[in-house]
């Protein structure tokens, strides 16, 4: 069972996890990633594309699952603007034994940082706006998977 | 060649519309040349192309390379940022 989605709303990781367990799995890896309040920030800002941001989370759940032994794998990334410690994206992935959920996890959060069209901008409490820039180390992990 | 072309994030930005449809001249075969195009057209394209290094682009919703054809539907966007 593969699960994607791309919402403004936020990301209810209990309600996630429910409806991933559904039916049951050995072996269950999570990665909760969230709004960080480094210097000051005020807000994290995602833009994404209307069609192609979605069907690119698709295209790595569905290299994930051919390339690993899943039971069942949810990649729920939130869009718009949301605060400090609100949740951005959520990875789970499931399978008989933990190697194969904890490295299609690693996979997917690597992946989905230089492969999906997203872009974060940050908003500061003084009112600077500035609009991330990649980090070497993101493209660096990404390509261990090549 | 009536193109359709969207822009992301400081691409956006910079140009001021989040797309619009273009006309550009034959010569214009692959995305490099239509990066250069929108930078030499007008002062939002040569703000937003400055560094074509930093832009990707999607041909048909394919992520592409600068040598790659142009298609009817472009989009040019930042690297991504997300996760």
């Amino acid at each position: 069972m593969i699960r994607v989605a791309v919402q403004t709303d936020a990301i209810n990781v209990a309600a996630e996890l429910d409806i991933h367990d559904a039916g049951g799995h050995g072996a269950s890896a999570i990665f909760v990633g969230r709004v960080r309040g480094d210097d000051g920030l005020a807000e994290l800002f995602l833009e994404h594309h209307p069609a192609l941001t979605e069907a690119g989370l698709a295209e790595l759940a569905h290299v994930a699952a051919d390339r690993w032994s899943l039971s069942a794998l949810t990649l729920v990334h939130r869009v718009g603007g949301m605060a400090t410690g609100e949740t951005i994206v959520l990875v789970l992935a499931s399978s008989a034994h933990r190697a194969e959920a904890l490295a299609a996890t690693e996979f997917l959060i690597d992946r989905l940082k230089t492969d999906v069209m997203l872009w974060k901008r940050e908003t500061f409490a003084d009112g600077r706006v500035a609009w991330v820039e990649p980090r070497d180390g993101d493209h660096g992990r990404a390509e261990r998977w090549d | 060649m009536t193109l359709t072309i969207s822009y992301f994030a400081w691409v956006r930005e910079r140009m001021g519309v989040a797309g619009e449809v273009i006309d550009p001249p034959a010569d214009v075969t692959t995305i490099a040349d239509l990066v250069g195009w929108l930078a030499a057209r007008d002062d939002r394209g040569a703000l937003a192309f400055a560094e074509p290094g930093r832009i990707r682009a999607a041909v048909g919703g394919t992520m592409v390379g600068p040598e790659a054809a142009i298609g009817d539907e472009i989009a040019l966007f930042p690297p991504v940022t997300g996760g």
